[in-house]
């Protein structure tokens, strides 16, 4: 058994103050003065914390909006003058998809290293599109560690990327065959390629250095491919933008690169691979309603490697009702099994990976593993406020960041990742991330249990299905 | 099996909640009474502001009928609103609004912003404050707040009854029954019957303040339901309410002993939770105080782990080997078995019935009260609403469902989800949240947060232990699960039903928002 894999985590304190959810404000003018002021009771101390720190100058000056909410100090008010608010800035934060409480749980990840946790059981949505429309199963008795997931037991999260041979062929008691290159990473995920409008030089340090850090790789364009990094491709995977089947290869030695779909991308896979022979080729397309027929054309053709991109919120391109990635997967990976293929060929996703729980949702859509951006932008404290996209400076100062600084969080984040894919796993019975790729009877879809349950009870659904 | 420590007994003495058990303190009346608030300004949906320029005429002291002006007697000035108790704009169609009735115009209605901040999609502002009103009076919510369902957008959220005209002739509310029988399997085992169909969840003495603990038995004992002991041990001051606590037994074995299972009218196991499905439960160091410590047998100040799953079963087999065990310790128990929902959840219960069961709990993954990983309980496991029906179908199928008791837990907030959840199949209901907002949760989800709960409901921190009293909390629970019952009963005899036990399995009394409806 190879050594355990653990990604180790300190805290990373933020150079920001987080954006806070809740806070509490009062009307002084109605103050009574009683000298008993119930902020004093704050059991987080929460007002003796802020006033320690307004008077040294330092750390988070804005303590307003870091109220955990218990509403002790608005309900025990002598003059009832508190009350609590919400933070305008919480609500403006991301979008429909990364929602404010999303990016405060990605900042705490990449802070803490730590898997969230909070009591009362689960507050959202029944359900929501995409990811948020399946549900893991879990069994009652079977479960790969009984000591927690940093027990004794291991349960692994690496995958291969590469192409496998469909069968082995033997002479004489020997392999006639020759296996085609494989690379392991042990965590599902690589680092994609982080847009235009976020690339600084020390963000793009950090990406990589963190890749190398914890075993994983990170794509790279070719233009940004510095002179350090295209000697010592070892995590880097840089991607050639327009590549014709007699490019010079840009990337010296590199063993992964990864070049666009395009009518003759098979020529240049093989151009790629003559020198070194053992380089993998990854083929990058755009996910379009038609997917699933050209991804297997090109895996019967010989493509080693697919990486699907999706838009940020997990939809494909094109039609006006995309589908999400969680069914764009599911056929292609249904496409690929149907003709014999599926172990072929590696899958990789990207897009709309926001959180620990999506990784593991889309590799039992049929993906081999993913590819994130935004959550590791995000761990750099990043808003999403779009100011960056528009010229605007940045109100978090990307630009200055300390690669160290984030590296740390990046690890930290992908530690906390890593303990999540451990607890579902386990949860689910399984003891290795390899097996779940396509096993959706390890989950439930709210179609089929709405189906079953409710279907059978009330007709049609409203709407369609 | 270990005796019990005397570190225990010196642990419960030096507590400062430390009371001997007292036979008359047992005594639980099912009377309700007022239980105010414990805080000073209770947070309603509507603020009341009294101008400076109000003549203290005591016109809206006599106008209001809900109590929200109230001048005591001998004094001048009419006391500051207590505008939680306000309907709001309906107000105005009546003859006791005191806007309309002041003479100096002196009061303004306006919501109140800090209502809006509360909550979530399953449990809603009006879903917190309906509850919080319960627990006050003991009587249903007024019309002006959503009592019945939240904004989750699936689920219960979307069911609906469909009420006859009228209900049958002769039938009366005061003749409708919410008995539940838990016993079905007909052999030499107590046929125990609770009043009404739901009893109190499992919480352990470690993550709870053993003062809500404890009014969550006395409450038990005056409906004559049951509480749970959760996975922290069975604390002494339970003693007296024995006939109608359940033992659990988790996977850590914290606090079993022979003695809590002999003395437990029910013993449940434990095999999964929905807050956390498949997950190993985890109780903080800093919450492992010295009489938890005492109490689970271990060291103060570090954190406990209870495995998923059980160390000794991996099979049905295994699964009754367990039964047999406590049947043979306690041959008069009834032994219930709590999981969660994964895909076969039907089969595994019945494998319990198989096994010897007498209660399956199913635990929908939408609920829980500790605390648990985010990505546990939004992701794993099915919602309760989908478990319920399939597993009711299958026992009918297996032609066993009139042999076992089937309990859903797991997100179950009112009444009308009770209701609903017995309609899809269930039995009765195990609640929990509810419970604890009834004593003041406001849901902020800090649970965990360094000494615990800041309102001293999950906490075992000695100051903030001090925030709740034993009389209050089963006050509160008491007037909660009177005014369930009343609004219980008042749905039966809208759907023309005599019993509750008449209502399990009735899809047809049901309609789904999201379908046509038309099967």
């Amino acid at each position: 058994m190879p050594a355990k894999y653990v990604i180790h985590h300190t805290t990373a304190k933020p150079r920001f103050r987080p954006v806070g959810k809740l806070g509490i404000v009062d009307w002084r003018e109605d103050c009574s003065s009683c000298h008993n002021c119930v902020k004093r009771g704050c059991v987080y101390r929460l007002y003796r914390d802020e006033a320690d720190t307004l008077r040294d100058e330092v750390g988070y000056l804005d303590y307003i909006y870091q109220c955990k909410g218990c509403l002790s100090c608005v309900q025990n008010c002598t003059k009832n003058i508190l009350t609590r608010v919400v933070n305008p800035e919480y609500r403006r934060l991301g979008d429909s998809y990364y929602t404010p409480d999303l990016i405060l749980s990605t900042w705490y990840q990449a802070e803490t290293g730590k898997i969230p946790v909070t009591g009362s059981g689960y507050g959202g949505p029944f359900s929501g599109p995409g990811f948020d429309s399946m549900w893991t199963d879990m069994s009652e008795i079977v479960r790969p560690t009984r000591d927690g997931i940093h027990g004794r037991e291991y349960i692994s999260t690496s995958v291969d990327i590469g192409r496998k041979l469909s069968h082995l062929a033997f002479a004489d008691g020997q392999l006639k065959v020759d296996p085609p290159p494989l690379m392991e990473t042990p965590l599902p995920v690589i680092f994609d390629r982080i847009p235009r409008h976020w690339q600084r030089e020390a963000v793009m340090t950090a990406v990589t250095t963190a890749a190398a850090e914890i075993g994983t790789l990170a794509v790279l364009c070719e233009a940004d491919l510095r002179e350090q990094e295209a000697a010592d491709c070892g995590h880097v995977i840089p991607l050639l933008e327009s590549p014709g089947p007699s490019a010079v290869q840009p990337c010296g030695s590199a063993p992964f690169v990864m070049i666009p779909d395009s009518p003759d991308v098979m020529a240049v896979q093989a151009a790629l691979k003559r020198d070194p022979s053992a380089r993998i080729v990854a083929i990058r397309i755009p996910a379009v309603p038609t997917v699933a027929g050209r991804v297997a054309d090109l895996v019967r053709e010989g493509a080693e490697v697919i990486h699907l991109t999706f838009d940020s919120h997990g939809r494909e391109q094109g039609p006006v009702r995309p589908r999400h990635m969680r069914d764009v997967l599911r056929d292609t990976h249904t496409t690929l099994v149907k003709q014999g293929i599926r172990d072929e060929v590696t899958l990789i996703a990207s897009g709309g990976i926001a959180a620990a729980e999506h990784v593991i949702k889309a590799i039992i859509c049929g993906a081999d593993l993913v590819a994130i951006d935004i959550p590791l932008i995000l761990a750099l404290e990043c808003r999403l406020c779009g100011e960056c996209r528009r010229g605007q400076p940045c109100p978090i100062a990307l630009e200055e960041i300390d690669a160290g600084f984030g590296i740390h969080r990046i690890v930290n984040l992908m530690a906390a990742w890593h303990s999540q894919l451990l607890e579902m796993l386990g949860a689910m019975g399984i003891r290795e991330i390899r097996r779940l790729r396509g096993e959706t009877g390890r989950c439930m879809f709210f179609e089929d249990l709405e189906r079953d349950s409710f279907g059978r009870l009330f007709g049609k659904r409203k709407g369609g299905s | 099996m270990s005796t019990l420590p005397s570190d225990l007994q010196r642990a419960e003495a030096e507590s400062p909640d430390a009371s001997p058990a007292r036979p008359e303190y047992a005594e639980v009346s099912r009377e309700v009474r007022p239980a105010p608030p414990r805080y000073r300004n209770e947070i309603g949906k509507y603020s009341i502001y009294r101008a400076s320029h109000c003549a203290n005429c005591g016109r809206c002291v006599e106008t209001c009928r809900y109590g929200v002006h109230v001048r005591p007697e001998g004094y001048l000035h009419v006391m500051r609103p207590y505008d939680y108790r306000c309907i709001g704009p309906d107000c105005k169609d009546t003859d006791c609004c005191c806007i309309d009735a002041c003479p100096q115009g002196a009061l303004k209605l306006s919501a109140n912003p800090v209502s809006g901040t509360m909550g979530d999609h399953r449990w809603t502002p009006d879903l917190l404050m309906s509850t919080w009103t319960m627990a006050e009076t003991g009587r249903p919510p007024g019309r002006h707040l959503e009592s019945e369902i939240g904004t989750s957008g699936g689920g219960f959220d979307r069911l609906r009854f469909r009420f006859p005209n009228s209900p049958p002739p002769g039938l009366r509310r005061e003749d409708i029954s919410t008995r539940l029988l838990l016993n079905r399997r007909g052999d030499s085992r107590p046929r125990i019957a609770i009043d009404v169909p739901w009893y109190g969840g499992g919480m352990s003495f470690g993550s709870t303040n053993i003062r809500a603990l404890l009014g969550k038995a006395r409450v038990a004992k005056a409906f004559h339901g049951f509480t749970c002991t959760g996975e922290g041990g069975y604390p002494e001051r339970f003693v007296p309410y024995k006939d109608h606590v359940i033992t659990q037994v988790a996977t850590g074995l914290f606090g079993v002993r022979e003695e809590t299972i002999q003395r437990a009218p029910i013993v449940e196991f434990k095999y999964a939770q929905g807050a956390k499905p498949g997950l190993g439960g985890h109780l903080l160091g800093d919450k492992n105080t010295p009489s938890v410590a005492a109490m689970r047998g271990t060291v103060v100040g570090v954190p406990l782990f209870s495995p998923f799953p059980f160390h000794s079963v991996y099979s049905v087999e295994d699964h009754k080997k367990h039964l047999d065990w406590i049947a043979h310790v306690n041959p008069r128990a009834l032994l219930s078995a709590k999981v969660s929902t994964p895909v076969d959840v039907d089969m595994v219960a019945v494998g319990v019935y198989y096994a010897g069961g007498h209660i399956v709990h199913l635990d929908g993954s939408y609920g829980g009260t500790g605390a648990a990983p985010n990505v546990a309980k939004k992701n794993i496991a099915m919602p309760i609403e989908y478990a319920i029906g399939r597993v009711h179908q299958f026992l009918v199928d297996e032609g066993i469902r009139d042999r076992i008791t089937v309990i859903a837990s797991g997100g179950v907030r009112t009444p009308a989800d009770v209701a609903k959840a017995i309609a899809l199949g269930a039995d009765g209901c195990v609640i929990g949240t509810a419970e604890l907002v009834a004593l003041g949760c406001i849901r902020c989800t800090a649970c965990e947060s360094g000494r615990g709960c800041a309102r001293g409901i999950a906490t075992t921190d000695d100051e903030l232990l001090e925030l709740l009293d034993v009389d209050w909390c089963t006050q509160r629970l008491v007037n909660l699960y009177a005014a369930w019952q009343q609004m219980l009963v008042d749905l039966l005899y809208r759907l023309g039903l005599d019993s509750v036990g008449a209502l399990r399995g009735r899809t047809d009394l049901l309609m789904h928002l999201d379908y046509e409806n038309e099967t």
